[in-house]
């Protein structure tokens, strides 16, 4: 038993945050607001040159190995840096799904395969739209598209697809809904094998979100405190008021006590243990319930600024909010908790936090299919 | 990261579970806060000694096992999974026997330890004065040096478990010219000492769990201050780190809270007209699920050499504001009927002992430290937010 994240883990978070606080600034997010497609092409091939498009491809596929407890560090990093670009959606969900097929034995395994090797050299980008989100974030920028037909996977080419942009709070995403044509050329696996690919899917990116609120909280907390800290009212910092410092300490309380739930997640999905669903849907609703507070108490604490377009708060709190809902929301989660609560084979007490992660086979291959 | 636990962990929750079995009292003792009661649960710290289950933490030599923190919450786990009895002495194992590992000398560890694990000796906690609450360094009573000996003069106030202990370890004033945090010492009190009066004061529950102190010329050997003279504030805030740290309120309580509540809410489901119960229940059942993940991962973060600094006091406000949520919304469930005290004729176990564990919980937020000052602690060691 043992709950620490390893060097190598530590090592490569550090890396890729100091590449984000080098490149993904305040301001640059802003000229992305006013570019055509919203993204910075120079952050997108520097980040798969820290080999991310590879991280959670086997190595059988050309890929690193690597696994969901080393990725969400980096997801967090994300979040903390609010980097628009679509990252954590497409290594975590689209890249490790195309894997999940490609290391099948489906009559669409060796497809998969060849444009998986495309995908972990990073030369071509690949999206993946789940039937629980409405839209998928800048779907423009992908060559290829994984799309839910019921519960068939079906991989189609950008081109044979009509994406249709909307209009988010948020100006750093770019979302589009989808109208496409299935057909048999299209469809990867069928509706059968697909429920659980879908299923799959959606932990990994209820994690992903999850992972991120998580960043995005400690980086509004830390402004907040920083503008207390300078900002002066009747001769004193505010930040010296306990009014003040009460609720910036509630922020880091639920902080505190999302983060091991969230690492427990990734641990899960990377042991293929039946804990999953449960442990995803506990670590999205204890990290928005701390986005949540971290956001509205971030902004209480900023005063009239942060109510403003000017101030740099707003690009995170807008994050939290949008991201918040997607990958099922806080009922959909709530509902599978309430589930396994209703559920009489479910192990309840002390005892068995992690009975079925240490009784069931450690598997941390994949083995979707 | 490796979530599984090992064989030999797997063979001590086993060995701990055929004890606890073997031994666990199969009727529920009475309250310690009733002689006849405490003095059961004497017993029970006897039994648990007997076979150095007593504080498995501890070192051998002390009567303990030299578990290391995740033994602890297996342990733990399995001591509420069985439903043995609350800790009598819990003001003596978890935050007196730390210290004076710390900070005694041998003759001291040796004179008291012993005394503490086997219950023979059960101690009480004497900081809070009347005119020294969240405000501890306002401390007035007094100890001065002569001879050999101090003599004690003052009044302490809400010292738990001081009606039927045996001793009580305090703060007092030893350098009369000291203002604040300095010129304290830590000094460890018989309660049958000649000018020692104990006055009970009943708890919300009718049932005297704390009391007031009175010294008037008390007579206490040198041999009994720990640490040096004046050093009684740093001894102090090293004990409330274990207090608020990971010892004093293990998860496994409230998981064990949070199951019964989920049965309670699965018996009462189809006529429950609040549905924003069904959330609450949800969240409690996260929480607590939360709390124990939390400690492991502080667990394994202490073994690997590290420390716990304000965090614990993060520890301290999540669980006490758990278990106000778990036993509001067991109250919440159990509706009209869930004022009914214990003795009352209609009464059925269940109900005592969600209202007991409702009214307890009360305190959380304000015991060991008052949530308020806690979220200072935070915002000011954790968060580095201006002191003023």
């Amino acid at each position: 038993m043992n709950f620490l994240s390893s060097e190598d883990q530590i090592a490569y978070r550090d890396s890729v945050a100091t590449m984000l606080a080098a490149e993904v600034t305040a301001e640059s997010i802003r000229s992305r607001w006013n570019s055509p497609k919203g993204v910075d092409e120079k952050v997108i091939q520097q980040l798969n040159e820290m080999g991310l498009n590879a991280m959670l491809v086997p190595e059988s596929c050309g890929g690193l190995g690597l696994s969901e407890q080393d990725f969400i560090l980096l997801a967090q990093e994300c979040g903390r840096a609010a980097l628009p670009e679509p990252l954590v959606d497409n290594v975590l969900v689209a890249n490790a799904m195309l894997a999940d097929i490609a290391c099948s034995d489906l009559d669409s395994a060796q497809q998969c395969k060849d444009l998986l090797s495309e995908v972990v050299t990073g030369k071509v980008m690949l999206a993946c739209g789940h039937w629980i989100n409405p839209f998928i974030n800048m779907a423009d920028i992908n060559e290829w598209l994984l799309l839910s037909h019921g519960d068939e996977v079906h991989l189609v080419e950008n081109s044979a697809v009509e994406l249709l942009p909307q209009r988010s709070a948020d100006p750093s995403r770019r979302i589009f809904t989808v109208n496409w044509q299935p057909s048999g050329e299209t469809r990867i696996a069928n509706g059968e094998i697909g429920a659980g690919l879908w299923r799959r899917a959606l932990n990994r990116g209820a994690l992903g979100v999850a992972a991120q609120l998580i960043g995005l909280s400690e980086s509004i907390l830390h402004r907040a405190v920083e503008f207390t800290t300078d900002r002066e009212q009747f001769g004193r910092p505010v930040g010296s008021n306990q009014a003040v410092k009460h609720l910036l300490a509630d922020c880091a309380v639920s902080l505190e006590f999302a983060k091991p739930v969230v690492a427990r997640a990734a641990y899960t999905i990377g042991a293929n243990s039946s804990d999953a669903d449960y442990a995803v849907s506990h670590a999205k609703v204890a990290a928005s319930r701390a986005a949540q507070l971290s956001a509205r108490h971030g902004m209480q604490v900023h005063g009239a600024m942060g109510y403003t377009w000017e101030c740099d708060l707003h690009i995170w709190m807008k994050r939290c909010w949008a991201i918040d809902k997607t990958w099922g929301d806080a009922g959909f989660h709530k509902n599978r908790i309430h589930e396994r609560l209703l559920d009489p084979s479910t192990l309840m007490g002390a005892e068995h936090t992690f009975t079925s992660i240490t009784s069931e086979t450690f598997n941390s291959q994949k083995g979707a299919v | 990261m490796d979530l599984r636990y090992t064989a030999s962990e797997e063979s001590f929750r086993i060995e701990v579970r055929q004890w606890l079995e073997e031994n666990v009292p199969s009727e529920s003792l009475k309250s310690f806060d009733t002689e006849e009661g405490f003095d059961q649960h004497r017993a029970w710290e006897k039994t648990l000694a007997s076979d150095n289950w007593g504080m498995v933490t501890w070192p051998k030599e002390y009567g303990g096992r030299g578990c290391n923190l995740i033994q602890w919450l297996i342990f733990e786990e399995e001591y509420y999974r069985s439903g043995a009895p609350l800790r009598v002495n819990q003001n003596g194992i978890f935050l007196l026997g730390p210290t004076l590992m710390e900070y005694g000398t041998e003759d001291q560890q040796a004179r008291f330890i012993g005394a503490m694990a086997s219950g023979e000796e059960i101690w009480a906690q004497g900081w809070s004065e009347p005119g020294a609450g969240s405000d501890m360094a306002a401390i007035r009573s007094k100890a001065v040096r002569e001879g050999d000996d101090y003599i004690i003069n003052g009044q302490k106030i809400w010292s738990t478990r001081a009606v039927f202990a045996d001793w009580v370890f305090c703060i007092f004033r030893t350098d009369p010219e000291s203002t604040r945090h300095h010129g304290l010492s830590f000094i460890l009190v018989p309660l049958d000492a000649e000018g020692v009066t104990v006055r009970p004061i009943d708890q919300l529950n009718g049932l005297p769990g704390f009391a007031e102190i009175f010294f008037d010329d008390v007579r206490v050997p040198a041999f009994n201050r720990l640490g040096e003279e004046g050093e009684g504030w740093a001894i102090a805030m090293s004990t409330a780190g274990f207090e608020r740290g990971l010892m004093l309120r293990s998860p496994a309580r409230f998981q064990e809270a949070t199951k019964k509540l989920v049965a309670l809410y699965q018996t009462k489901r189809n006529d429950i007209l609040d549905l924003s119960l069904e959330d609450a229940v949800v969240l409690c059942y996260l929480d607590a699920e939360a709390y124990a993940l939390s400690t492991y991962a502080t667990a394994s973060r202490l073994m690997a050499g590290g420390h716990i600094g304000a965090e614990s006091s993060c520890n301290k406000i999540f669980w006490s504001e758990l278990d106000i949520k778990i036993h509001e919304t067991a109250m919440r469930l159990l509706g009209a009927r869930g004022e009914l005290l214990p003795e009352s004729e209609d009464f059925s176990e269940d109900l005592g002992v969600w209202l007991d564990g409702f009214l307890f919980a009360q305190s959380g937020p304000i015991y060991a430290g008052t949530n308020e000052v806690q979220r200072n602690i935070i915002a000011e060691r954790m968060l580095g937010m201006p002191r003023k």
